[in-house]
């Protein structure tokens, strides 16, 4: 199977090639076999990706499953994986088949709505997988586009603005990425990602328009890629265009938004920034912990004053995001170990958020929620679901939310006390801000008379969900599973960074 | 066998919580019934038969990450075995009760299914609650703590209809977690210090963490203090100390066998256990430890000033619950963890009773909780009223001073709360001394006016609700009898083993290897063995100095709890003065006196009094106005602040920022936005394109990718 990544990235591809190709018609049956031509498209990719986790050997750090060959003009296809991306990889295709399962009741254009989260999971595959700058770049980039449609096309009424205001706020990332892609190239004089993790980029110090810059051409590509990345997280202060595209976005659209796109800035970060530039890291990494910081108490005092479901969960991404880039930039063992779970977790937990809420939006056509109240009374099994993703969103022990934040607040708080106090302060405010939407929406008496006849969810609907619970309880409770995977690779990403930036502390001092 | 004990409330929990449609709600019940029956009784066993000898039983791995290591194991030790059969026994208990309890609740209408959940909460509670004590790291044990705090607001908040339930049931949770930030900051703090969370690493390490500095915000600190007084922030929460206590009053919210399960006799428990289990780093840790000791003398002051002036018989036992958790961080903060176990120990069984017995008159004065609107009810409900009157005589400490046979003679409150007294007393802690000795005078006032109110006088209130108030059935009888019994006895029995000579509780702690003499009946009988106390005794008595103390080990890591060199207090508490040992008799006595005369010779004198000390009493009836503080300086200021940073900061500046860029720097973009059906897509699609076509040109014409 010397194709198995490439196989597992275009089964998507060729999905959505048979649907547009062959699939006529937009009666109720041509919509039926859209979504099951996609249902078993996005299946047969993650039965095909778990011969990649199978196959993957954790104590081997290096990239493997390597696919290499020419491309266009001298330019060449690669694709690998290591402990720090195979999970990304099976996230994403054990998520896609439940997103399929999810926009069963669309009916307003269903093959391109099918067509664009097949394309979708190839892109996000892609990036996971992409071994390439310019390969990666593409994938990177690309992925956007259908995202767009998908809040474009089938969002609520205010999309334009929002995507809009996604475009712009990605927009400039993406310049000051390529333009840091071209100085890699220029310097390195390839596109290759292992070997340009491999290359010491330039870290004298030098003046541009009289500024000082510590750590050079590093700190420069660092802040360059940080420009795409954070804007991906997204970090405070970049953070506004995701609460307004998650309440225009459709259940589908949000659930990945949340639960993969989200992680590619985090896997940017862990991918290039930290490897690729260890100094200018090492320069920047405080802003990091403070904007981390930042984020996670400014954005769950947003979460309290919501006043529209979407949005407070929205924002309660932001803050998990937060622990996300502070255990990347603790760079110990604990620190990443904690951030790739809490990524990875965070993937079915925010999944599961937006999807409860689809669920009732799809009776109600609200997402307001002072509109809701005593739902508990109605429909006991979607209280009960809800509370178990509003406790492990909490972090509560035992769940998968609280591996991730616990060892990112463990690794943060060997390099600064300060910072490690003010996240901590984060699971107060989040059990606030949950236990009240929860409070409000669920419980109660059922006194709203539209609520009346609304009624608890459909065994489709518990189907898409179960596998979710079973998961985040599974590494919740082993989170072995995740952690002997990713763990070597961190451990060789941690070591090349401390001995990188040991040589920059020795060189500073003589 | 500890294994069972832990999971077969889990099994009953899952069961009954997604079975009950298939085998029934009465079955469900009377499964998790029966599996905590099982659970309690193989929990007396092995407390019986343990020999004090640490045990590790490995179950599973858990959380790993480089040198962090966490499993999933139980520890067993006199500390985990003492509060297995508490948390066992209790809760067996009331599962038992709670079958009579919830058998109608008006809370519910008819058809609505609540009690296989009921019951399915308590079970998952008790398995939360065993997981915190058997755990053998700190992390596991988090798990239990929260896990506890979960069950604690899904029982709070049990009455879902009811607004206030649930606005309690959050605060609870939320308070909670104030004091799990501190918890958890001295777990981190631990780990970096130590490179483990496991307590055998963690208990080898403190001496050295004694010695070292810790850098942690502004400046550096003692390690140990300041990871000691990380954890007692935990504690606190758990415990409900002053600060943060408002949630525990709030939790009687919920129905009346949970006040008595969680909020009495086991979870708010766990911060006492907490402090206990880390007995060693307290030792090297000594202005944590006078840190703890003013916040628990403070507590039970303060606690027991309220509980003097509340009218809702469960508040009034709440709080008299969070004035004897200060009692209890007393002794562990002076350093005697074998007393402050022994008084959890009593308490859970006199406080899980006199909740069970509250509950009891509360369904029999159908739901009624006000007690001006009780009065007489002793000939309505006879056994109630005998059983809610052992419990107050324990709770007050009745029992005889000076009579020594073996063992103090008197009801469990008398044995177990004179000993932390005497022991602050041994301290040289005159502000704890004293101040307990304050409370125990308005724990006795506050007690007997709750007796008073609520079976004596003549009845108040609803005319329809007292002819129709009844006796309890059976089988909330039953639990109150056990309990009972264990009010009265529990003091005496257990008095040697915890509080008897530093020889009996070391070796019942598994700090000294069982000596000679009393190796044949080392086990069960060692309890209650008078030959050998009155021998201790005499031991005690004739000698002095540290007899005792020079025998246990200087190093932590043996047995269950452990006591540096230079602390005597244990011995000494044996030696102080007579007045001492009578002065909370006298404050006992005089409490009762007082209530008499209020509430049963003088019934006009509390309203009078009330009018007249009109400040002092708003004072205390609004519960020295946390809630309104922490409302004016906590909630409100967040809300305010989300709603700035939201409409200021996001919306304002940060949003108004960009589109400002976006639309006024670069008119570029404002075409866009004028003709913007989706035309951007394309055009960032067309930006991406152009963006690659530039980037592989440029590679090309370098050279390619070799």
């Amino acid at each position: 199977m010397g194709n198995l990544l490439s196989l597992t990235t275009f089964i998507p591809l060729l999905g959505a090639i048979i649907l547009a190709l062959f699939l006529r018609g937009d009666d109720a049956e041509a919509q039926g076999n859209a979504k099951w031509v996609a249902m078993g498209t996005t299946v047969a990719t993650f039965v095909v990706s778990l011969f990649i986790l199978f196959g993957f050997d954790p104590s081997n750090t290096d990239f493997q499953m390597v696919e290499e060959r020419e491309w266009l003009m001298g330019m060449n296809y690669k694709m690998g994986v290591d402990g720090i991306s195979v999970l990304f990889v099976m996230l994403t295709t054990f998520l896609m088949p439940l997103v399929i399962a999810s926009c069963w009741t669309v009916s307003t254009r269903v093959k391109e709505y099918m067509i664009a989260f097949l394309l979708l999971e190839t892109l996000m595959l892609g990036v996971f997988m992409a071994l390439d700058l310019v390969l990666f770049y593409l994938f990177f980039e690309a992925g956007l586009i259908p995202m767009f449609l998908i809040i474009g096309i089938w969002g609520g009424k205010n999309r334009i603005y929002a995507s809009f205001k996604f475009f712009l706020y990605t927009f400039l990332g993406s310049v000051l990425m390529l333009v840091a892609m071209v100085a890699m190239f220029s310097e390195a004089g390839t596109t290759d990602i292992p070997t340009l993790m491999v290359t010491e980029f330039g870290s004298e110090d030098f003046s541009v328009l009289g500024i000082h810059v510590v750590g050079g051409m590093q700190t420069l590509m660092w802040l360059a890629f940080f420009a795409s990345f954070a804007v991906k997280m997204p970090m405070w202060p970049v953070h506004t265009w995701l609460p307004d595209a998650h309440v225009q976005a459709p259940t589908a659209g949000s659930v990945v938004l949340a639960a993969i796109l989200l992680k590619m800035g985090g896997y940017g970060f862990l991918r290039f920034s930290l490897p690729m530039f260890p100094i200018g890291s090492e320069v920047m990494g405080d802003l990091v912990l403070w904007l981390s910081a930042i984020a996670i108490i400014y954005t769950s005092l947003v979460a309290l004053v919501q006043e529209d479901m979407k949005k407070l969960i929205a924002y309660s991404s932001v803050a998990h995001m937060g622990y996300v880039t502070m255990g990347i930039f603790a760079v110990n063992q604990q620190g990443i170990d904690g951030a790739i779970f809490q990524m990875i977790s965070h993937g079915f937990i925010s999944g599961a958020l937006f999807l409860l809420v689809g669920v009732i939006y799809d009776r109600m056509h609200t997402r307001e929620i002072d509109a809701y109240g005593g739902l508990v009374n109605r429909m006991p099994a979607f209280a009960l679901i809800f509370m178990f993703f509003t406790m492990a969103n909490v972090g509560l022990p035992g769940t998968s939310g609280f591996v991730g934040e616990f060892l990112v607040l463990m690794g943060i708080f060997q390099v600064n006390t300060w910072v490690a106090m003010f996240a901590t302060t984060g699971v107060i405010l989040s059990a606030a801000y949950a236990l009240w939407l929860y409070r409000r929406v669920v419980m109660g008496d059922l006194i709203k008379e539209s609520l009346r006849t609304i009624t608890d969810m459909t065994t489709r609907e518990r189907f898409i969900f179960a596998p979710l619970v079973f998961m985040t309880l599974l590494l919740g409770v082993y989170p072995a599973l995740v952690l002997d995977i990713i763990g070597p690779s961190v451990a060789a990403l941690v070591e090349n960074y401390d001995m990188a930036t040991a040589g920059m502390h020795s060189a500073g001092t003589h | 066998m500890e294994t069972i004990i832990l999971f077969a409330p889990l099994v009953g929990a899952l069961i009954a919580g997604f079975g009950w449609k298939f085998i029934g709600e009465t079955a469900a019940q009377w499964l998790t019934t029966g599996l905590l029956f099982l659970a309690a009784f193989l929990s007396w066993v092995a407390f019986l038969t343990f020999d004090g000898v640490t045990e590790h039983i490995q179950i599973m791995r858990w959380i790993e990450s480089g040198t962090l290591s966490t499993d999933w194991a139980i520890r067993m030790d006199r500390l985990t075995a003492t509060m297995l059969i508490v948390i066992t026994t209790v809760s067996a208990l009331v599962h038992l009760y709670s079958v009579g309890y919830m058998a109608h609740d008006e809370n519910f209408g008819e058809g609505e299914h609540y009690k296989a959940r009921f019951f399915a909460y308590l079970s998952f509670f008790t398995f939360a609650m065993l997981m915190l004590v058997t755990a053998d790291n700190l992390v596991q044990m988090f798990f239990g703590w929260e896990g506890v705090g979960v069950a604690s607001y899904l029982l709070i908040g049990f009455y879902y209809k009811k607004p206030t339930a649930n606005a309690a049931a959050i605060k609870a949770f939320v308070v909670n977690r104030v004091g799990d930030f501190g918890f958890a900051l001295g777990i981190f703090a631990l780990y970096m210090m130590t490179d483990s969370i496991k307590f055998d690493d963690i208990f080898a390490a403190i001496p050295t963490l004694a010695q070292q500095e810790l850098t942690f915000l502004w400046t550096d600190w003692n390690a140990a203090n300041l990871i000691a007084v990380l954890l007692f922030i935990g504690a606190m929460g758990k415990s409900a100390q002053l600060f943060l206590h408002t949630w525990l009053p709030d939790a009687m919210e919920g129905p009346t066998p949970v006040s008595a399960l969680i909020h009495a006799a086991t979870m708010v428990t766990a911060g006492v256990f907490l402090v206990c289990r880390m007995s060693p780093l307290l030792e090297y840790a000594p202005e944590a430890k006078n840190f703890i000791v003013f916040m628990g003398a403070t507590t039970a002051f303060m606690a027991a000033t309220v509980g003097l002036v509340q009218n809702d018989i469960k508040r009034v036992i709440a709080y008299s619950t969070m004035s004897q958790l200060g009692y209890m961080f007393v002794a562990a903060g002076i350093g005697v963890y074998s007393v402050a176990m022994f008084h959890l120990l009593t308490h859970a069984f006199f406080k899980a009773m006199l909740f069970l017995g509250a509950g009891s008159v509360i369904h029999g004065m159908h739901h009624e909780q006000d007690m001006r609107n009780y009065g007489g009810l002793r000939h309505k409900m006879p056994k109630t009223f005998w059983a809610m009157m052992i419990g107050t005589l324990a709770i007050t400490g009745v029992g005889i001073p000076f009579l020594y046979i073996g063992f103090p003679v008197g009801f469990a409150g008398f044995v177990s709360k004179d000993a932390i007294i005497e022991s602050a007393y041994a301290a040289q802690s005159s502000y704890a001394f004293w101040m307990l000795v304050i409370a125990a005078f308005m724990t006795s006032f506050y007690s007997w006016r709750l007796m008073f109110m609520t079976f004596y006088g003549t009845p108040r209130g609803d005319k329809h609700t007292h002819d129709h108030a009844h006796e309890s059935p059976n089988v909330m009888l039953i639990p109150l009898a056990v309990l009972a019994f264990g009010a009265v006895f529990s003091g005496m029995i257990f008095y040697k083993p915890y509080f008897g000579s530093d020889a009996s509780v070391g070796e019942f702690f598994g700090v000294l290897d069982a000596s000679e003499e009393s190796e044949d009946h080392a086990n069960a009988f060692m309890l209650i063995s008078p030959a050998n106390a009155a021998a201790e005794e005499t031991d005690d008595h004739a000698e002095d100095g540290d007899h005792g103390a020079a025998e246990w080990p200087t190093e932590p890591g043996k047995g269950a709890i452990f006591k540096a060199a230079d602390n005597h207090v244990l011995h000494e508490a044996h030696g102080v003065p007579a007045w001492v040992k009578l002065s909370p008799f006298i404050a006992m006595i005089s409490g009762f006196a007082l209530a008499f005369l209020m509430y049963i010779h003088r019934p006009d004198l509390p309203a009078k009094l009330a009018r007249q000390q009109a400040p002092l009493y708003n004072f205390l009836l609004n519960k020295w106005y946390f809630d309104e503080l922490y409302n004016a300086i906590f909630i409100k200021p967040a809300m305010w602040v989300g709603r700035f940073l939201w409409k200021q900061g996001d919306t304002r500046t940060i949003d108004g920022g960009i589109n400002a860029v976006a639309m006024g720097i670069v008119p570029f973009f404002t075409k866009w936005v004028n003709r913007a059906q989706s035309g951007y897509i394309f055009t960032y699609a067309f930006f991406m394109v152009l963006g690659i076509t530039a980037m592989i040109t440029w590679v090309t014409m370098t050279g390619g990718a070799n």
